[in-house]
């Protein structure tokens, strides 16, 4: 597969000039052979754009797409040999398995022994092989994803997979394979993957490397366990995570943040702690019911449980500030007056929206 | 005088062969909002569009009030619908499309294009007012007919799937916004269809578990997740699906198939001998060097501060989720301690027998 790499693209639907004209501001970027990158962000923020610049279905108002060291910019999506699966599967619905499959090497003319070991391959790591013979219409939503990636695999020089929200139609329960499917094709054949979602869930569960995008800009990238732990800015906390993270304004004071009148530890070196004006940053995941008072330990009153099945969400007010409290089931949730403690080695500190470094 | 009640009875409908819904009645009060969960082709559009008047059903009916409903031309049913597959008018503006339901009842141009306004802001699509449906991402579009719906101010709103299309967090703050914008809602019934658990838990008065086209459950969303009635419904209200395991108890122990034991607990020692199936959520089992349960791991997902195992042990196949996060290779071995307490008991057939 190849390296891709974007130098100065960026895209403007209008051909406007101005910041706000951009659905996709010009960045550079580059993806590496054989790993798996997914594009997250809100709708709208130009993940598709994106995408669909590397495939050719956009062509880019300005700058340069390579694919190693071949400039793709002006080549249609068919010189491009890249596999595509989109949001709604493409196939056709009233061939057989076998010849969805095979569609693409008939285009090609390959030989039909060629093709028919070709197929076969593909199918039985699709775990489609049973199927072969069965028009693709009455095929689950899952294996006609499936088809539409093994259209593109059946090719032999297929420079990257692109997928745009290619689990949207997909059962909760059937994504988990499908993705674990993905993993093993990935294992084997090494793709250059790029995956488009705007489910957080997805992208941290199957990414090496996430890139949170927000109005048409890259703001951060990175491992999704990084991502979790260290959100760059505020707004890529409240991105990641679900709830987002919790933010209190607060103030530092000498080697502590003091929230409500109340000097908090954190793991910051003394020096580091910004004085004045911050902003502490703690995951829902992080926070805890104690029972009794201590370093960290806030008086707070919960206001609200929403249960979402194997956790609950409470809501507690603390300090004149609302918080959410991320509690799997079996954790007693506290009703009322209840004390709330910060572990020190979870709380981030933003300054002007920025993480304020640990290190 | 608003309606009460909608009744279904005795729903069944079959397209191509194919049963779509198997014998459904229900009956839903004003005032309250319905999740309907259940897979793809659960039947879940399919109850809608009956409703709708979309679809009639092979037999059964509907009535509003004891006033018959199915029959009734979709005009005339006090009904609004919003499509999975989002469906806007493609010729009109962002804004006319959500203006389109008002203007057709006779709100002047003026204060349905006002009304409008308000509706784009509430689903955070101001500025986009002049765009055409084509010049949106698939997150925008979807959020112009959910706006179109709400202008509608139908009595009965039918949701289908409303946030697949959208992102994460817009789903989370959409979901929030339901609850509040449906909770003083004392003359609207809504009927909400998804695939997810959280959503249908947080969301609903009631929950309503199709399967197949039949419905399997209905009740209250704690009283649903606490005591599934089936096996089928213990696995679509969790998330990953509850882990199921064959065995069987004898002389007052709980025998897994594979042959290893565990002591009865006790909300099961009025069970009798026999066969059973035994159901443990991934989230009741736990990750520790002493566990009972050896086994490998077939894939690892990190997931924020949690983590997703398939592994597969001594006692077969199990999904579980742990806390923090654990980047364990493919093949690693690890040990597994599962609490009998936290077991849900399944006679062979599949019912509910005992529940922690
Ligand atoms: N054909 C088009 N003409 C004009 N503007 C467009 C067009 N397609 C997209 N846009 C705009 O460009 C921006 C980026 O859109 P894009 O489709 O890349 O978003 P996305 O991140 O894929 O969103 P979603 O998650 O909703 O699919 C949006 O503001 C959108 O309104
Ligand atoms: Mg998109």
């Amino acid at each position: 597969m190849a390296q891709i790499t974007l130098k100065q693209i960026g895209h403007s639907y209008s051909g406007g000039t101005r910041p706000g004209d951009y659905a996709l501001c010009p960045l550079d970027m580059t993806w590496h052979d054989g790993r798996t990158y997914a594009l997250l962000g809100p709708s709208g923020c130009g993940k598709t754009t994106m995408l669909n610049i590397v495939s050719g279905i956009v062509t880019p108002s300005q700058g340069r797409v390579w694919f190693d060291q071949r400039d793709v910019t002006g080549l249609p999506t068919a010189r491009r040999n890249i596999a595509q699966v989109f949001q709604f599967p493409v196939i056709y619905g009233s061939k057989t398995v076998y010849q969805n499959l095979a569609f693409p090497l008939v285009c090609r003319k390959w030989a039909s022994d060629r093709i028919r070991r070709k197929v076969g391959e593909i199918a039985d790591l699709l775990d489609l092989g049973a199927k072969l013979g069965k028009p693709a219409r009455g095929l689950t939503a899952d294996e006609k994803q499936l088809i539409s990636l093994g259209r593109g695999l059946v090719r032999e020089d297929v420079s990257a997979v692109l997928m745009d929200e290619p689990l949207t139609v997909i059962d909760p329960q059937m994504k988990f394979h499908l993705r674990r499917k993905l993993k093993e094709i990935n294992d084997r054949f090494k793709l250059t993957l790029v995956y488009v979602t705007h489910d957080q869930d997805e992208a941290m569960t199957f990414a090496s490397e996430i890139l949170v995008m927000s109005g048409g800009r890259v703001v951060q990238s990175g491992p999704p366990e990084h991502l979790f732990e260290f959100p760059q800015t505020t707004y890529v906390g409240y991105f990641i995570g679900s709830p987002a993270m919790n933010f209190l304004d607060a103030e530092g004071q000498g080697d502590r943040a003091v929230f409500a009148g109340i000097p908090l530890t954190t793991a910051y070196p003394g020096d580091r702690v910004p004085q004045g004006a911050i902003r502490i940053g703690v995951r829902p995941e992080y926070l805890e019911f104690v029972a009794t008072a201590g370093e960290n330990v806030l008086a707070a009153m919960v206001v609200d449980v929403q249960d979402h099945g194997g956790v609950r969400i409470v809501e507690v007010e603390v300090g004149g500030a609302r918080v959410k409290v991320k509690l799997a089931r079996e954790k007693p949730v506290p009703e009322g007056p209840a004390l709330l403690r910060l572990p020190p080695g979870k709380i981030r500190l933003y300054r002007d929206g920025e993480l304020v470094p640990l290190d | 005088m608003l309606a009460v009640t909608l009744n279904a009875e005795n729903l069944s409908v079959s397209l191509d062969g194919t049963v779509h819904l198997d014998h459904v009645d229900f009956t839903l009060a004003r005032g309250r909002l319905y999740t309907v969960i259940g897979r793809t082709l659960a039947g879940k559009s399919t109850l809608l569009r009956v409703i709708a008047g979309l679809l009639e059903p092979d037999s059964g009916r509907i009535t509003l009030d004891k006033r018959q409903f199915s029959g009734l031309p979709v005009w005339r049913r006090d009904v609004a619908m919003v499509y999975q597959q989002f469906i806007n008018y493609p010729h009109l503006s962002v804004l006319d499309n959500v203006a389109f339901p008002l203007r057709r009842r006779g709100t002047p141009k003026h204060e349905a294009r006002r009304r409008a306004g308000e509706l784009l802001m509430r689903v955070g699509l101001e500025g986009f007012e002049t765009r055409r449906p084509s010049q949106l991402s698939g997150g925008q579009q979807q959020r112009v007919a959910l706006a179109r719906a709400l202008a509608k101010q139908a009595g009965i709103l039918l949701l289908d799937e409303p946030l697949v299309n959208l992102d994460y967090k817009l789903r989370e703050q959409f979901r929030e916004e339901f609850r509040g914008l449906f909770a003083g809602q004392a003359d609207m019934i809504v009927v909400y269809t998804t695939t997810e658990i959280g959503e249908a838990m947080m969301l609903g008065h009631e929950i309503l578990v199709l399967h197949e086209g039949r419905l399997l459950q209905m009740g209250r969303p704690a009283d649903v997740f606490e005591r599934p009635a089936s096996t089928t419904v213990a696995e679509i209200v969790n998330d990953p699906p509850m882990n199921l395991l064959d065995g069987h108890i004898a002389d007052n122990t709980l025998h897994f198939s594979s042959g290893m034991g565990a002591t009865l607990p006790l909300h099961m020692v009025a069970l009798p001998p026999g066969r059973y199936r035994f159901g443990i959520r991934a989230n009741d089992l736990e990750m520790r060097p002493d566990g009972a349960i050896g086994g490998e791991v077939i894939v690892a997902e990190v997931s924020g501060s949690e983590t997703f195992l398939h592994l597969d042990t001594a006692i077969g196949p199990l999904a579980v989720k742990c806390e923090g996060i654990h980047p364990l290779a493919l093949r690693t071995q690890v040990r597994l301690a599962l609490e009998p307490e936290r077991l849900f008991a399944f006679s062979p057939e599949g019912g509910l027998v005992a529940a922690p």
